[in-house]
């Protein structure tokens, strides 16, 4: 699982939970593996994130060093800045370990870096 | 990579990949073929110039045909789900066999509520829908307007062209834009034990479904 992916998922649909987000990540096992740059695909991406949480993502997995708290304007302009965004979103992954709703605490595990979202019927709102 | 790949280059790409082991008839698993895939992939990004530097959705993935073919078709980031934990095993060898890195997988119901927290939040969603011939009749336009909430520009889905002037009536009920982009032959190998003939030619259509201001 990509932090890009984790800044979209939400455990919302579960039965008295009202927004699910943001999921808490407890990573086991983080690989880092190498993804073609490409800056104007990022300038697109980074205005639908949830920043903060893309921050507080990272560094609860180790890999927030140097990862701006906040966008700033003309992102698009600063090359460090979308390079350290690129690594972060695109190129670190969890590959073992769990998701944990904010709200109902359910995990959701994470094997072989696929989380598993499904729930029961019961689950369900 | 880049855009202007070859439809040979790409369809020799998609012939490498692993197909269902053991394909589940409750699920209707049936492989997209390399050829349909390579020429409907081809298709939205040469026509559509919605694969390239976008943000994509391969929902129902399978073994993963349609997003790792988007990937090699230069996608920005690829997500692709499925229900199934088996196809998606073969979809991860799939990925680790292309070395493409762009790509992320979630095991999910594509059809449960959103997991997602925004909506309209992918470019483009990709596509090739159960059926819905087994038993689980409609499930066909349940993914098309799953899809639909989950895209801001258009889903590319593959549906029979018996079910075409259905489909038109559908988006029209729901308000949204559509057109055939392409026919397609699906030669279907006999999957499953019901299937009396060694295959079955079935005519397919590429939809194009999309939201009236995009």
């Amino acid at each position: 699982m990509k932090l890009i992916t984790h800044n979209m998922l939400t455990s919302k649909c579960i039965k008295g939970v009202l927004t699910g987000y943001p999921l808490a990540i407890n990573a086991t096992d983080v690989k880092v593996t190498e993804v073609d740059y490409n800056p104007d695909f990022l300038s697109r991406v980074i205005p639908k994130l949830d920043w903060e949480v893309l921050w507080t993502a990272a560094n609860s997995i180790g890999h927030g060093e140097g990862l701006p708290k906040a966008v700033e304007p003309k992102f698009e302009e600063n090359e460090e800045f979308l390079k350290k965004a690129h690594k972060v979103l695109l190129e670190v992954e969890v590959e073992e370990g769990y998701l944990t709703c904010p709200e109902s605490g359910r995990q959701f595990p994470i094997s072989k870096g696929i989380p598993n979202m499904l729930l029961t019927e019961a689950e369900v709102q | 990579m880049s855009a202007v790949m070859k439809l040979k280059t790409l369809q020799g790409h998609l012939q490498e990949l692993k197909g269902f082991a053991e394909p589940k008839i409750k699920l209707e698993q049936y492989e997209t073929p390399p050829h349909i895939a390579a020429v409907a992939l081809y298709t939205i990004q040469t026509q559509f110039d919605a694969l390239d530097g976008k943000l994509v959705l391969d929902a129902g993935c399978g073994p993963g045909t349609l997003g790792l073919g988007a990937a090699i078709m230069g996608a920005g980031a690829v997500t692709a789900m499925d229900i199934d934990e088996d196809a998606l095993e073969i979809f991860q060898e799939n990925v680790n066999d292309m070395e493409i890195t762009n790509i992320d997988a979630l095991q999910c119901d594509f059809l449960s509520p959103d997991i997602f927290r925004l909506e309209n939040y992918f470019d483009t969603v990709l596509m090739n829908p159960p059926f819905g011939t087994k038993n689980n009749s409609g499930i066909d336009m349940k993914f098309l307007q799953a899809a639909l909430r989950l895209c801001s520009d258009s889903v590319y889905s593959l549906h029979k062209s018996s079910t075409r002037s259905h489909i038109q009536k559908k988006i029209k009920e729901w308000g949204v834009k559509g057109s055939v982009v392409a026919e397609l032959r699906y030669d279907l190998p006999a999957t499953y034990k019901f299937h009396k003939q060694q295959s079955r030619d079935i005519a397919v259509d590429l939809w194009r479904v999309y939201h009236p201001q995009s």
